[in-house]
């Protein structure tokens, strides 16, 4: 991959890694006293190691100049690998603390083992690991074919990807060392925070060089959502990180915020994150590779802007719903409860014109497995977003909130919308990608598609039956009017969801695996078949709509 | 309304300004209040800072993520009043940078843990839950009890707090260190200048049992024992409890 970096880039390359060396160095040195040295010995040993692949190629021919008549997709493939390897380690972690609260024992006496430490690396390694990278992955490919323009320069995406790679790396591994702002869903420390800053900055402003370059007019609905997940998401990340660290040597840091402020910025915060993380960054895949797949434009074009503008505005109202009857005022948590439940109107326009894009294309649904794993996280995002506007409701969310509901909804949300939506546009770009006609193996596609849905069915199910049983034994009455259960007994009851839980998620591991294991033998397989893959929007843009009209 | 998008969709920059503009608003509404309007945070002449010590613990139970199982938010609702006591109150976390609140109750609440149970109860189920809750699925935190305390730098940890608010006065910042070791030292000589700081409640104990050193176990344990207590709730509550919706009439 080296090999297709020009002299200069090559040279700039080496430039980078070096000073990304002695950033570590001095980190290391500087934090010799406190945890921070490891992190910064980890940074310098990335960076020697970033040295060393790139002088190994350093003296390799300078890449064809037709290279730069095609697309640039080094990083896309990069970005899939990376993945599906934070994939596949971040859902056995899941498993693991599942397993963990039916077997409490089995921490071997370790910190690191345990499942308040354990439990961010698998979020972490989920959201960011897995969703960041097959969000940057796919944008690079979606902004290129949907603009009809290569990306400006070679290196920057590579240096977004890597740098990328290296905050979730660091984010990881500190949590296992203790380090942690417990700030739920951006729990890295200050310097992690830092690095991810520099890194969104620079990926901000690559999309924005290839948008300049576009050669059709109309930027394509998919570019809107992924501005609005690079641009929201730096918003969020700032403003919720901001802290003191305690010294320029340590990792620790403290928030400025406290208490009550703190919690309505966290939450703002976190459910955006579920907003324009999970959501946006989503739909901007589903909103390329689904028509693509389908072979079928668009449904509506009207729905596209309606439910666009009305999830960038209403989401950034509705993190209060996580505050219900606590000491926030009652007047955030109204609000909340009341834009939670008029986000269902642009939810559902998005979920319906996915759904409705595939009418007249139903029997390719029921013949391809890959598109039927779209049409399910369709689904899944219809029925996720109406269970979150539910639970947003007070009363409802007496009865959900601290319970395994909140576990389960999200889990439908990630496994049976993020995920998914992921698989399908993963096994439509892989072939077009390595030039291969198809996926090594469309019955293991068929095969992961089952297991992927019968362990999210098990999962939330689960889930539901535990949050609901806690819920209910928390506020039972007996007839002298005591509380009937103490809390240990709603922890026992759990025991059977809990076992349930941990098998639903190792199916859905399984088929993880068994999705990364076939791309790896596309890759791998000598069929080399030309195959032309798209290269224009797939909807009739807006100008072509014009012309139709 | 879709002339005028098309005109948006032509302008890169056109798109971004009107993405921060209208994602910026929400938030802009419900969080700036809050710093603002006096009545989102009750007054509370009595409430006091966390001691070093106490800091200290607080900070190891983020260490361990103990936030992913325990929340520290009673709602105020009539069963979980009865359950845990007294709802919360935002003066409650207001010295809490980060606050935890929490998302989760694997666990019980622990908003007014502190004083419900003794210093050996929690040191006995720190080491191994199972031996005093069978039942439980909590991990055990055996380790606790014999790391010892790294507390060198806890003047930096003070410091950095009355940055973003705390007032920890410069004689609490320059005594941070020996206010620790006195807390978890009751024969120590340096007590009454722990208390003179800190107020004469403030707890003085072994808080692990064992007087050879200061360890990670007393730290946790004295935080345990001062979470819901740094004011007195109930002289500034004249707040009527809403009806809770699962109780029976």
């Amino acid at each position: 991959m080296v090999s297709n970096l020009t002299q200069k880039e090559r040279y700039l390359a080496i430039y980078i890694s070096a000073a990304l060396t002695m950033i570590g160095l001095t980190i290391g040195i500087a934090g010799r006293e406190d945890i921070l040295g490891i992190h910064g010995a980890l940074i310098a040993v990335i960076g020697l190691a970033l040295i060393f692949i790139i002088g190994n190629s350093y003296y390799e021919p300078q890449p064809d100049s037709s290279n730069f008549k095609k697309y640039f997709d080094d990083t896309t493939k990069a970005g899939i690998i990376f993945s599906m390897s934070w994939l596949v380690f971040a859902a056995f972690i899941g498993d693991w603390v599942a397993w963990l609260l039916v077997f409490p024992e089995a921490t071997f006496d370790a910190g690191w083992a345990s499942f308040g430490r354990l439990r961010p690396v698998h979020t972490t390694g989920v959201i960011f690991g897995f969703g960041g990278n097959a969000l940057i992955a796919t944008s690079f490919h979606v902004v290129q074919r949907t603009t009809r323009s290569r990306l400006p320069d070679q290196l920057s995406p590579w240096v977004v990807i890597i740098g990328y790679n290296i905050f979730c790396l660091v984010a990881v591994t500190g949590y296992l060392m203790g380090i942690t702002s417990s700030k739920e869903y951006a729990e890295p420390e200050w310097y992690a925070d830092l690095l991810l800053l520099a890194v969104w900055v620079l990926y901000f402003v690559l999309y924005l060089r290839t948008l300049a370059r576009r050669q059709e007019p109309h930027i394509y609905v998919a570019n809107w959502y992924f501005l609005a997940f690079i641009i929201v998401v730096a918003i969020l990340h700032i403003i919720n990180n901001l802290a003191v660290p305690i010294s320029l040597t340590h990792a620790k840091s403290y928030t400025i915020f406290s208490g009550v402020q703190d919690a309505m910025t966290q939450w703002w915060y976190g459910h955006n994150a579920v907003a324009f993380f999970l959501t946006s960054g989503f739909l901007g895949m589903l909103y390329y590779y689904l028509p693509k797949r389908a072979g079928r434009p668009i449904f509506s074009y009207r729905l596209s802007i309606v439910s666009f503008w009305g999830i960038t505005f209403m989401y950034m109202w509705v993190g209060s719903h996580h505050l219900h009857y606590t000491a926030l005022p009652q007047w955030v948590q109204t609000l909340g409860m009341s834009f939670s439940i008029m986000l269902l109107v642009p939810s559902w326009a998005s979920a319906g014109n996915a759904l409705m894009t595939l009418n007249g294309a139903w029997n390719k649904v029921r013949d391809d497995a890959t598109l039927r794993f779209m049409m399910i996280a369709a689904v899944f995002y219809g029925l996720s977003t109406f269970e979150g506007s539910f639970l947003a409701i007070r009363p409802v969310n007496a009865l959900s909130h601290y319970t395994d509901w909140t576990v389960g909804h999200v889990h439908a949300g990630v496994l049976g919308w993020v995920a998914m939506i992921v698989f399908g546009s993963f096994y439509t770009l892989v072939p077009w990608l390595w030039g291969k006609k198809t996926m090594y193996s469309t019955k293991l596609i068929e095969v992961h598609f089952w297991l992927a849905l019968i362990g999210t069915l098990i999962y939330v199910f689960a889930m539901w039956n535990s949050g609901i049983i806690q819920g209910l034994m928390w506020r039972a009455y007996n007839e002298d009017g005591a509380l009937a259960y103490s809390f240990i007994e709603s922890v026992a009851a759990m025991k059977p969801y809990y076992y349930a839980r941990a098998i639903g998620g190792f199916l859905f591991l399984t088929g993880g695996i068994v999705c990364f294991y076939n791309i790896l033998k596309t890759i791998r397989s000598k069929a080399r078949e030309q195959v032309k893959q798209p290269d224009r929007a797939p909807v009739p843009t807006a100008a072509a709509e014009t012309q139709r009209a | 309304m879709s002339e005028k998008h098309r005109k948006l969709e032509r302008s890169a920059m056109g798109f971004v300004f009107a993405i921060i503009l209208v994602g910026s608003i929400g938030g802009a509404v419900e969080i700036a209040p809050l710093f603002t309007i006096d009545e989102t945070v009750e007054e509370a002449p009595d409430m006091r800072q966390y001691t070093p010590l106490e800091l200290a613990g607080r900070n190891i139970y983020i260490r361990e993520g103990c936030y992913a199982c325990h929340s520290q938010m009673i709602r105020t609702l009539e069963d979980e009043v009865e359950r845990y006591g007294h709802y919360s109150l935002a003066v409650e976390s207001k010295y809490d940078h980060p606050m935890l609140w929490g998302s989760k109750r694997t666990g019980p609440d622990l908003a007014r843990v502190g004083g419900k149970y003794s210093d050996q109860w929690h040191v006995t189920h720190l080491n191994n839950p199972r031996d005093v809750v069978p039942q439980s699925v909590m991990p055990s935190y055996s380790w606790l009890k014999t790391n010892d305390l790294e507390y060198r730098d806890i003047n930096l940890d003070l410091t950095a707090l009355s940055k973003v608010g705390v007032p920890y006065t410069l004689e609490m910042i320059d005594h941070a260190v020996d206010d620790l070791y006195a807390q978890a030292n009751p024969d120590s000589v340096k007590v009454d200048g722990l208390l003179e700081r800190y107020g004469e409640k403030t707890t003085i104990r072994y808080f692990d049992g064992n007087r050879s050193s200061v360890t990670e176990m007393d730290a946790v344990v004295a935080y345990l024992q001062i979470i819901g207590r740094l004011t007195d709730v109930s002289e500034i509550s004249d707040l009527s409890l809403p009806r809770n919706p699962g109780k029976k009439e």
